[in-house]
């Protein structure tokens, strides 16, 4: 484990150059560049609003009086989820889009996954501010729990890079992942209360809904962006213990891999 | 001594298959599972390499040189066996790799400068060099699409080279951009060599390893099958590489050390090859200049349709000084029965600097040794020349000056 950490301290100049990189080739040939990735999750957003704004706004507890409660609700999980896809999907397909230069060149392979986390969190940072701007037009000011939303971007990421850490790895072998991994997050994306809430599903399936991890950390957004009321600290805890174990897999997942992910590149 | 830069120690390498990748990834963590298949393609492999040593690493395709070179540089793993590398390694495998075509030549400097580990005052330091050396003036600012190739590999090879290694490996990239620039190319492996770098080459290219290394390898199957001076070990992969069924590679130890090479399907034989001097006299020493002949003789073992001959006039280190054969010459000899006899005389004036020079021969049917090589020998016949009369110079060519010297 120390000498992995050593060479990617070696390698951080390269790490940092590589998210800038990634950030600015948005921007070289597209006018909007890097604005695109936060006008989609946006754009998405207002859809949802507009097509069940008025048979969802009603539902959301304590909020009858806001108009804008749903939108906020709405970006609040936008937020956590888009974090969590672009984390895995990218993680994906790292090690085979870099293939020819893993195939050519010696470097860390672990500078990799951490490129994408840091540029996942500059993409979602931007996104966080383009939210809060919505919100300053729309004349919402989120209440103080806002200021933990950057702990729950910690959470998020650990679980997203467990996850995808262990899939980008057994992708390079098994390439059938690649295509069920975005069927998965597709099905996903529904089975965590992000544009409905949870109590319009049946008791049973709520409980079934609540092994999935997700389902808290939007939970918490929500918390944190919407409600203004207290974090579920236990299940987040537990989701951060879990993490932990997956980025532990991984990592040995990785290292038992590593020399062989380039013979079959 | 100093202790090796490079030690690769009964290294072998194995690509393996397995049932499913299931197999695969519980072979990872030790449960029993056997690879269906084990594709070798080096075994065997030891070598030392010395600071400053320069090594070429010569065999046909699919021999298993670019998986050495993967091996060494640490981007593959041996299935077997040690490499031991002691001091950093840059590798010329392929110039201009990873640049962004939408970033300029300098951010895809900065870029592939760390992708080698350096760091940013590292390369904030360096950067100016690598612009100067790259010589391609304003357009290091402009995006690397608007780049020729050439340009390209400029800036790839100046970013590469930037920071001197203690191990430089150098796959057959070298025959890049114009002329000027392999020069200079050229100039900065030789004073890296000089000042202390070790020097690992794969090419075909038989001038450059004989002009920059000391020792060269071939690798045949996956396995070192010859390791020596270049110009024995380019003689016998020329054999190789001509080897067809029914030939045969003869490798003769001469009395003066050298090691000559014969391979061929022995259709038709060199049985004696002589220089003789105006007189007709067999002579080795030849002065500058001096109007000499060339004397094969040739015996024809089995009927053939057409024969060529080739000759090439080789310096001490291999380097081809001149050669062409009969079928340029349009003196194909055509339907030959068995026991003919043949005689060729070649008449040349001995225009070489002093030195030591050697005669190869091939009996061929076309003009390449590639089609049907009947025989091809290597060190058929040595001679020194040597300046008797005509003033100091230098070279290995003798090009008569006349110079004027006018005062204005």
């Amino acid at each position: 484990m120390k000498p992995l950490l050593l060479a990617v301290w070696r390698y951080r100049y390269f790490i940092l150059s590589s998210i800038k990189v990634d950030f600015k080739a948005r921007f070289v040939r597209s006018r909007l560049g890097g604005l695109w990735l936060i006008i989609h999750p946006l754009v998405q957003a207002a859809t949802f609003a507009l097509v069940l704004g008025q048979l969802l706004s009603g539902r959301l507890p304590n909020m009858s009086d806001n108009k804008l409660a749903y939108a906020v609700y709405l970006l609040a999980g936008t937020l956590a989820w888009n974090l969590f896809t672009e984390v895995i999907t990218r993680c994906l397909t790292v090690f085979i889009d870099n293939g020819n230069l893993l195939k050519k060149l010696v470097f860390p392979k672990i500078c990799l996954p951490l490129i994408v986390t840091g540029s996942a969190i500059v993409n979602n940072a931007l996104l966080f501010g383009a939210i809060l701007a919505v919100f300053a037009v729309l004349g919402y000011v989120p209440g103080l729990n806002v200021f933990w939303v950057p702990l729950l971007t910690i959470i998020t990421l650990g679980l997203a890079l467990g996850i995808g850490l262990i899939l980008g790895t057994l992708n390079v072998f098994i390439r059938d992942i690649g295509q069920v991994v975005p069927i998965v997050l597709q099905l996903g994306f529904w089975f965590t209360p992000i544009v409905y809430t949870p109590d319009i599903v049946p008791g049973s399936i709520q409980k079934l809904m609540q092994l999935n991890p997700m389902y808290w950390i939007v939970r918490a957004y929500q918390n944190a962006i919407l409600y203004d009321t207290a974090l579920p600290w236990l299940s987040l805890g537990f989701i951060f213990l879990t993490s932990l174990a997956l980025l532990g897999l991984a990592m040995t997942l990785f290292r038992r891999a590593s020399h062989e992910i380039v013979d079959v590149l | 001594m100093n202790a090796p830069i490079l030690s690769v120690s009964n290294v072998g390498k194995a690509y393996r298959q397995y049932g499913s990748e299931f197999a695969r990834i519980l072979a990872w963590f030790n449960v029993a599972a056997k690879p269906i298949h084990e594709r070798r393609v080096l075994r065997d492999i030891s070598s030392d390499v010395n600071p400053g040593d320069a090594i070429g690493i010569v065999g046909q395709n699919g021999a298993g040189k670019s998986t050495l070179l993967k091996l060494i540089t640490g981007t593959q793993r041996p299935t077997i066996g040690q490499i031991h590398v002691g001091g950093r390694i840059g590798a010329i495998l392929e110039l201009g790799m990873g640049f962004n075509p939408d970033f300029t030549g300098r951010q895809n400097a900065y870029h592939s400068a760390g992708l080698m580990g350096f760091s940013q005052a590292d390369i904030d330091g360096i950067m100016p060099e690598i612009e100067a050396f790259a010589e391609i003036d304003d357009y290091f600012d402009q995006p690397v699409h608007t780049y020729s190739s050439g340009m390209q590999m400029r800036v790839g090879f100046a970013v590469i080279t930037a920071f001197r290694p203690e191990l430089l490996i150098v796959d057959e990239a070298l025959a890049v951009g114009d002329a000027y620039f392999q020069h200079k190319s050229f100039n900065r492996i030789r004073e890296f060599q000089k000042q202390g770098t070790s020097l690992l080459i794969v090419s075909h290219d038989r001038s450059a390893v004989q002009s920059l290394c000391d020792r060269a390898i071939l690798l045949e199957h996956g396995k070192i099958i010859h390791d020596g001076n270049p110009e024995a070990v380019f003689d016998y992969y020329n054999a190789i590489i001509a080897e067809k069924e029914n030939e045969t590679v003869e490798v003769k130890q001469l009395s003066d050390g050298k090691v000559q090479t014969t391979s061929g399907t022995g259709e038709a034989r060199v049985e004696s090859v002589a220089l003789l001097n105006s007189d007709n006299e067999p002579i080795e020493l030849v002065n500058v200049g001096q109007p000499i002949s060339l004397e094969i003789n040739i015996k024809v073992y089995q009927d053939i349709s057409t024969l060529v001959l080739g000759y090439m006039i080789k310096d001490r280190l291999g380097q081809i000084m001149y050669g062409t054969n009969t079928w340029h010459t349009k003196q194909i000899v055509s339907d030959l029965k068995q026991g003919t006899g043949l005689k060729y005389l070649i008449h040349f004036p001995a225009n070489l600097g002093p030195g030591t020079y050697s005669i190869s021969t091939a009996l061929v049917s076309t003009e390449t040794h590639l089609v049907n090589n009947y025989e091809w020998r290597d060190l058929a016949c040595v001679f020194e020349v040597v300046n008797l009369d005509k003033g100091t110079f230098v070279g290995t060519s003798w090009i008569h000056p006349s110079i004027n010297v006018e005062k204005e």
